[in-house]
């Protein structure tokens, strides 16, 4: 995934606010990446972008030599589906309804059977530790559960990259560090590139390349050896 | 996506929000539930009056004196009343006529011991109870002998044989009419009252001769009662007798009737006719409370779509097209509409049949309305839930997820 001189600009005229601004970065697949910087430094907007949830308002942000913004709204929503995995600060289930169904989701947009989707949604909550608790609601479950919940809805449809944007933003540090050993399990055991915002120190060390964002633009770019 | 996923998807979003749900439908069911109502009502109230009609008598045509263009209002104009020699001449000359009677009536006191009562009186000829398909269930009708004799003897209607012989025989009972002593010779089935409201079957006859001699004091009668030989030749028979008649009546060419033939099916035209505007009427109002309906769904959609956009994010954030979503909001409003739809018609259906019960009209099934109503209540959550779902559609990713 690679990043060319990525602008993105939110308003227009005297108003206009410079979320990022000339951006060059190159991300590679299976690294494990953490932006870091000041709130309105861009570094969700970055994130938005790379996930498609947003597109650059100028320069070109291209997936696998592809640029982005050359696709249309139904290939970008297959990308999301199949290749991104999303895991947000408030953990974004849908409320009053089942964990099992909130993890399948993604399924349903996939075009997979109920059948499967069931069998799969399982599976995917075991993997979290979450086994035996598939058809509790959001609002029975711990902020940490929740966003295990989120982190399975994330890996069920297998995605090469995964998007956590303050994925620990609301939990407490204990919680917070298991959650950051499950997205670190992900990026060793299976290989998933994860690229997260955060601007807590100890999610970022867990990371092997950090990125800080200033006004817009990259100001730092080191990786951590381990 | 598949079709399936998305109906199950939009029924656990409507079941997330009965109440919400129930009360969005209400609107649908009301509007449904007039229609059907409306519709099967008119419909009964037209077979009513329809079974009420062929009930005097198929095949039936009446005269009676007056141009047809100056009857509105009841009263002959002036015009002279029908003689016996008239009928002789529709006899002979009117081929298609099968029976044929002079009808002359009056209300009258009728007296039996201590009991009297106020009763309409009518002197015809035998065939008057065949042209109107009337029967005689106790004792016989009257017969050509009678009219002969200017027998004093009568048949009843049901009514009057409950009023003036209460718990006993009326057969061969006597009462008297306006100082004429008449013997019972039959009783005749009971007819009920008529589309208009009349107790038929409070009704006296007696010989025509009989009545004219002995009440009336004239044989000039101002209704024709006649028969057509079978239903394809009423037409024939009305033209003969009008033809018959401008003669007898000495009508110049290109002057106009002073008489006119009525067919009961003109009556049953207009009738239909007036129930048909009616119902139209009442159509137009329940289609405008199904208007109504859908715009409430439309309303409680919007503010779903505003309610849910982090939703709509979420969806779109783990790959929801936004043909996905589009479809979601659509197949929502109308499964909403449907559901109305159906529970209107079981409403309308029932209230129908209680209301006909009430009003003594037949309940009948409106069979081409119920799918039409279902038509309607389906096209009204397409129609009704298009826009909301467009907006929903259109949410870009980030800005919903973002949305507080």
């Amino acid at each position: 995934m690679r990043f060319a001189n990525v602008s993105r600009l939110y308003g227009e005229g005297e108003a206009t606010v410079r979320a990022l601004d000339g951006v060059d970065l190159t991300i590679e697949r299976g690294d494990f990446v953490a932006i870091t910087g000041a709130s309105g430094s861009g570094k969700s907007t970055a994130v938005s972008i790379l996930g498609c949830l947003d597109l650059p308002t100028a320069g070109q942000y291209f997936i696998e030599g592809h640029p982005v913004q050359s696709l249309s709204g139904d290939v970008l929503a297959a990308l999301r589906n199949a290749k991104f995995g999303f895991i947000f600060q408030s953990y974004n289930l849908l409320a009053r309804t089942s964990a099992l169904d909130n993890v399948s989701l993604p399924l349903i947009y996939a075009g997979v059977g109920a059948l499967e989707r069931e069998a799969r949604g399982y599976a995917a909550l075991a993997a979290v530790g979450l086994a035996g608790r598939e058809d509790a609601r959001p609002n029975q479950l711990s902020g940490g559960q929740q966003q295990r919940v989120a982190v399975a809805r994330a890996l069920i449809n297998a995605p090469e990259v995964i998007l956590a944007d303050e994925p620990t933003g609301n939990l407490d540090s204990k919680t917070g560090e298991e959650i950051m050993q499950l997205i670190s399990s992900l990026n060793e055991a299976r290989g998933i590139t994860v690229i997260m915002v955060t601007h807590d120190p100890k999610s970022a060390a867990w990371a092997r390349r950090r990125v800080v964002f200033s006004d817009g633009k990259i100001a730092s770019d080191t990786r951590v050896s381990a | 996506m598949n079709a399936r996923a998305t109906i199950s998807l939009a029924l656990s979003a409507l079941l997330r929000n009965r109440m919400r749900s129930a009360l969005t439908m209400l609107g649908v069911v009301i509007g449904v539930a007039a229609v059907l109502m409306m519709e099967s009502l008119g419909q009964g109230a037209t077979a009513y009056i329809g079974a009420t009609i062929s009930g005097m008598g198929s095949n039936m045509l009446m005269v009676v004196p007056g141009a047809p263009s100056q009857r509105m209002g009841g009263g002959s104009g002036g015009a002279a009343l029908f003689s016996l020699h008239d009928l002789d001449a529709i006899r002979r000359g009117a081929r298609d006529v099968a029976l044929l009677s002079p009808a002359s009536q009056r209300p009258l006191r009728t007296v039996v011991g201590g009991l009297n009562r106020s009763t309409v009186v009518t002197g015809v000829w035998p065939d008057y109870l065949d042209i109107r398909a009337w029967s005689v269930v106790k004792g016989r009708a009257l017969t050509d002998d009678d009219e002969r004799q200017a027998a004093q003897v009568c048949v009843i209607g049901h009514t009057v044989e409950e009023a003036l012989f209460p718990g006993r025989a009326a057969l061969n009972g006597e009462l008297r009419i306006h100082d004429v002593t008449c013997r019972v010779v039959g009783v005749l089935e009971t007819k009920g009252a008529s589309a208009f409201g009349m107790d038929q079957d409070d009704v006296i006859f007696m010989p025509f001769s009989t009545w004219s001699r002995r009440i009336a004091g004239t044989d000039r009668f101002g209704l024709v009662m006649a028969a057509a030989r079978s239903q394809d030749r009423i037409d024939d028979a009305r033209a003969q007798m009008t033809s018959v008649l401008r003669q007898r009546r000495r009508i110049l060419e290109g002057d106009e009737d002073d008489f006119a033939v009525r067919d009961p099916r003109e009556v049953q035209a207009v009738l239909d006719q007036v129930t048909g505007i009616l119902t139209t009427f009442l159509l137009g109002v329940a289609g405008i409370s199904l208007l109504v309906g859908g715009i409430g769904i439309m309303n409680i959609m919007l503010v779903s779509v505003t309610e849910r956009t982090r939703e709509i994010g979420v969806r779109l954030a783990v790959g929801a097209r936004s043909s996905d979503i589009l479809s979601q909001f659509i197949v929502e409003a109308v499964v909403l509409s449907a559901v109305g739809g159906l529970i209107g018609i079981g409403v309308g259906l029932g209230a129908a049949f209680g209301l006909a019960r009430l009003i003594n009209v037949p309940f009948i099934v409106p069979t081409a309305a119920v799918p039409i109503a279902f038509g309607v209540s389906l096209l009204v959550g397409v129609v009704f839930g298009v826009f909301p779902a467009r907006k929903a559609a259109r949410l870009n990713p980030l800005a919903a997820l973002r949305f507080e």
